[in-house]
């Protein structure tokens, strides 16, 4: 691989230890990909964390020990240095604020707050949310990023134009130090227009509807790029990011185009760009059932333990809806509702009482993790509702539940009712 | 079947080394979490045709990554842990599996002249030099082995 002379002074070690393991990292790993270079990016989205059960043996000899071996992949303990460019902290396993919720413990607490503190001094912004766009880091159009998270990895793709790679811990963490990542795959202009015209022929609307055209497309297309055809309605931000987790979810989406909609795309011929579509696919109501049915296979039993909302982490929006629709209500006593947002957006939910509201009825407003990553439920949870085809998707085989996919309008209702009565109308 | 057949393969070098070891074989893609146990090598998503088995000390031959961006990190720990596949060999080349093979630190190859998922079968016995992009191919004798 080609570097440049800064790139070698770091790889030469005249920048640091750290640099220099980082350098020898991204080098690695642009040559394993057969990258020719590295870009500049300055815009980081990775994990600094050790609250896991398998980091604990780690964690004990020291953050640095962390950061080195699982943020640089380096075997030496070198010193943490300030992170070179904006970096920030996706969503990790564990609420520090509602421990007593989900029954972590107390030591698992400590260390995520000790890393918190840590990284967080060295210029990892703690957004804690799988959705850094919804709380400020909004890159721009064209801007080449570092993002792990295959749900914001999409959406800064496909909505905001911004271009990134599926990255992993330790690019991430190098990435961070020396604001570079290997020229490659979604980085490059070629790579990124469409592959897959999908005709969709029925009305798409609410929220439920793009958690199902997600599902079923990313499933057909796996790691290729759709084009989405035929909509009738303008989706809002809330909707593309769940359209988004779902299709990478089902499949590995990491890029989609909605002519008129999305920014790379302003027709449907430009979505395509010099290349030829290798294959349409069929939307129709027999695609949305076959959608509907996949997502709701591992559920059979109506008597609904626990409910999540929130995966991606819900905006403020998703927050009041849900405050509403509990308001003045309470939940069934065999039932537990946790919604999940941005920590920033909880300070906002609880300023406008949102969070009050919410508890009133007997749930819980919670941040900075949801239960497939964090591996947490309420104890005794045969049964999970929940609005989000990627935590349907995942809670089957992480957590060995029973999981029905909705509405959250079916969700809230199952929280008051105990009862599991959604349905595709 | 008694002398042993071999098939030799070309491909890219991933992650350098040599190394060699019995083949497990899949044409699933692999996820690391929520696919993996790190602390002992084994598949655990559900429908995944090795569900239950362990690429520990073998050579693990599969068409690529699939799922969680924690990809890398499952087979970081998977090394931390001992847990290790010898080597791996794989088709399509994405940034996951790239990474993961990185952190991963045994031998790995991809780009082949022929279909490392057609012409090896799990137990056949697998020499990887990826320093050289060669892969030799013992198959296992099968049928009547005494």
């Amino acid at each position: 691989m080609k570097l440049t002379d800064a790139e070698r002074a770091m790889l030469d070690g005249r920048e640091g230890k750290a640099k220099q393991k980082a350098m020898d990292l991204l080098v690695r790993y642009g040559e394993a990909l057969g990258a020719e270079r590295l870009v500049d990016v300055n815009n980081v989205a990775g994990t600094w964390n050790a609250g896991s059960p398998a980091m604990k043996p780690f964690a004990e000899k020291g953050m640095d020990a962390v950061f080195s071996k699982f943020n640089l992949d380096s075997d030496e303990v070198v010193e943490t240095p300030q992170a070179e460019v904006y970096t920030c902290q996706l969503i990790h396993g564990i609420d520090t604020q509602n421990a007593h919720v989900t029954g972590v413990a107390a030591e698992a607490v400590e260390r995520q707050k000790q890393a918190e503190k840590y990284f967080g001094r060295r210029g990892v912004a703690m957004f804690n949310t799988c959705t850094p766009y919804q709380v400020g880091n909004v890159p721009v159009r064209g801007e080449h990023c570092a993002w792990m998270e295959s749900s914001a990895v999409v959406y800064c793709n496909a909505v905001l134009g911004a271009r990134t790679n599926t990255e992993g811990r330790e690019s991430t963490g190098a990435a961070s130090i020396t604001g570079k990542i290997p020229y490659w795959g979604f980085h490059l202009e070629e790579n990124r227009y469409g592959t897959h015209r999908v005709e969709v022929e029925v009305e798409v609307d609410d929220m439920m509807d793009w958690g199902l055209l997600g599902y079923y497309v990313g499933e057909i297309v796996q790691e290729d790029i759709p084009v989405l055809a035929g909509l009738t309605h303008t989706p809002s931000m809330i909707k593309l990011k769940h359209f988004g987790a779902a299709a990478a979810s089902s499949g590995g989406v990491e890029m989609y185009h909605i002519p008129g909609t999305t920014p790379e795309a302003p027709t449907l011929e430009a979505a395509f760009g010099p290349k030829k579509p290798v294959g349409t696919i069929k939307y129709g109501k027999a695609e949305r059932k076959l959608a509907y049915d996949n997502l709701n296979s591992s559920a059979k039993d109506t008597a609904v333990d626990f409910v999540m909302l929130g995966c991606p982490h819900n905006s403020i929006e998703q927050v009041w809806t849900a405050a509403k629709m509990l308001d003045g209500k309470k939940l069934s006593p065999n039932t537990q509702l946790w919604i999940f947002t941005p920590r920033a957006l909880r300070d906002t939910a609880e300023l406008n009482g949102y969070g009050q509201m919410i508890r009133d009825a007997g749930a819980h407003l919670m941040s900075d993790t949801c239960p497939a990553i964090g591996r947490v439920m309420p104890k005794g949870t045969i049964v999970v509702a929940t609005d989000s085809a990627k935590q349907a998707h995942y809670l089957p085989a992480i957590m060995k539940c029973q999981t029905w996919f909705g509405s959250v309008e079916d969700c809230i209702n199952a929280a008051l009712t105990g009862q599991w009565r959604g349905g595709l109308s | 079947m008694d002398a042993p057949n071999k098939i030799v393969l070309r491909g890219r070098k991933v992650v350098g080394g040599v190394a060699e070891g019995e083949a497990i074989v899949t044409k699933d893609t692999v996820s690391g979490w929520g696919g993996i146990d790190s602390t002992t090598g084994t598949i655990i998503e559900r429908r995944h045709e090795l569900v239950g088995q362990s690429f520990k000390d073998k050579v693990l031959v599969f068409p690529g990554a699939k799922g969680s961006s924690g990809y890398s990190h499952f087979f970081h720990l998977a090394r931390v842990y001992g847990a290790a596949p010898k080597a791996q060999l794989f088709n399509k080349m994405t940034t996951k599996v790239a990474l993961g093979a990185v952190v991963t630190r045994v031998p790995a190859m991809t780009d082949f002249d022929r279909d490392p998922l057609e012409m090896i079968e799990t137990g056949d016995w697998v020499k990887v030099d990826a320093d050289r992009g060669v892969v030799e191919v013992t198959k296992r004798a099968r049928g009547g082995r005494q």
